[in-house]
């Protein structure tokens, strides 16, 4: 593990089980905001972006249960990144339940995108303060040990993205964590 | 890359084999036979990867007729690579800022309830 940033405010990423992963991050902030930041379009359209310069012109959140979200990253040289899903659960301030499946961004709508794998995941995010702080975990559940591997080792989800840099060393790792 | 294809490359790097392939021609072009090598899989089974990785614009054929080397498309890879990250670079990079986007909102609701306060 590397020594950025404090150490118990470090993400911590584990595979657990066949199929889950489990992540766990603190953040300065009490829980009922990041519950808004993780369920309010205005809001997580400015996070969710991951480190490339991507934006977000399509958030779409319905938060209800059975209610559909869809997020679509937009990258350089017009790649695309599709995120889309239904919440099952909904109880703020601490515990969200929804599905998640990513696509190729190629279709705004919940429909007509390629997928990358074939089914979904469920994600669980539980939130915990404690004095001002909030403990975020979230976990998933994915529909095979193939695809849950693929998500940690080759990068975002569906393995799009291996660091050049470090490909020998994430891809000859069979088994171990990025 | 067009996004169109993007889905044919997130496939072909789904595969454990496919991965392996790609990590063995990162210290060098390599023939089939000698890509074939490592894993029980017979040369038909390794032309099908092969195929599906050069579909996907990740591996070239080098000019040795004789040979038919494969070699890495190295620019196809640090496109995709460095946009979204690994996994965890990618929630690292989005958690750092909801971070700072948290603090801008802590401050709006201080407003808000600073304004409340004073009616």
């Amino acid at each position: 593990m590397d020594a950025r940033g404090s150490s118990d405010r470090q993400l911590v990423v584990d595979a657990v089980g066949e199929r889950e992963i489990v992540m766990t991050r603190i953040v300065a902030a009490p829980r009922h905001l990041v519950f808004d930041a993780w369920t309010k379009p205005e809001h997580v359209a400015r996070w969710l972006l991951g480190p490339g310069g991507s934006t977000m012109p399509t958030c779409r959140i319905d938060l209800r249960v059975g209610g559909a979200w869809r997020y679509i990253l937009h990258g350089p040289n017009g790649m695309k990144m599709g995120m889309k899903g239904v919440y099952r659960e909904i109880s703020p301030p601490d515990r969200l339940v929804f599905t998640e499946s990513l696509d190729d961004g190629a279709d705004d709508s919940e429909k007509g995108a390629t997928p990358m794998y074939p089914g979904e995941s469920i994600n669980t995010i539980t939130l915990v303060e404690r004095a001002g702080m909030t403990t975020m975990t979230l976990h998933s559940l994915y529909p095979s040990r193939e695809i849950r591997d693929a998500a940690l080792h080759s990068g975002m989800e569906t393995g799009v993205a291996i660091s050049f840099d470090r490909l020998e060393a994430i891809l000859g790792g069979a088994g171990s964590l990025p | 890359v067009p996004h169109d294809h993007l889905s044919t490359t997130f496939a072909a790097l789904a595969d454990p084999t496919r991965r392996a392939i790609l990590a063995r021609l990162t210290s060098g072009e390599a023939s089939v036979n000698e890509l074939a090598e490592p894993f029980d899989m017979s040369l038909p089974a390794i032309s099908k990867h092969l195929k599906v990785l050069e579909r996907a614009g990740l591996i070239s054929r080098g000019r040795d007729a004789q040979r038919r080397p494969r070699r890495l498309e190295a620019e196809r890879l640090k496109e995709i690579a460095q946009w979204l990250g690994t996994y965890r670079e990618f929630w690292e990079a989005s958690f750092d800022r909801l971070e700072t986007h948290l603090q801008a909102m802590k401050k709006e609701e201080e407003k808000k309830h600073g304004r409340k306060r004073k009616q």
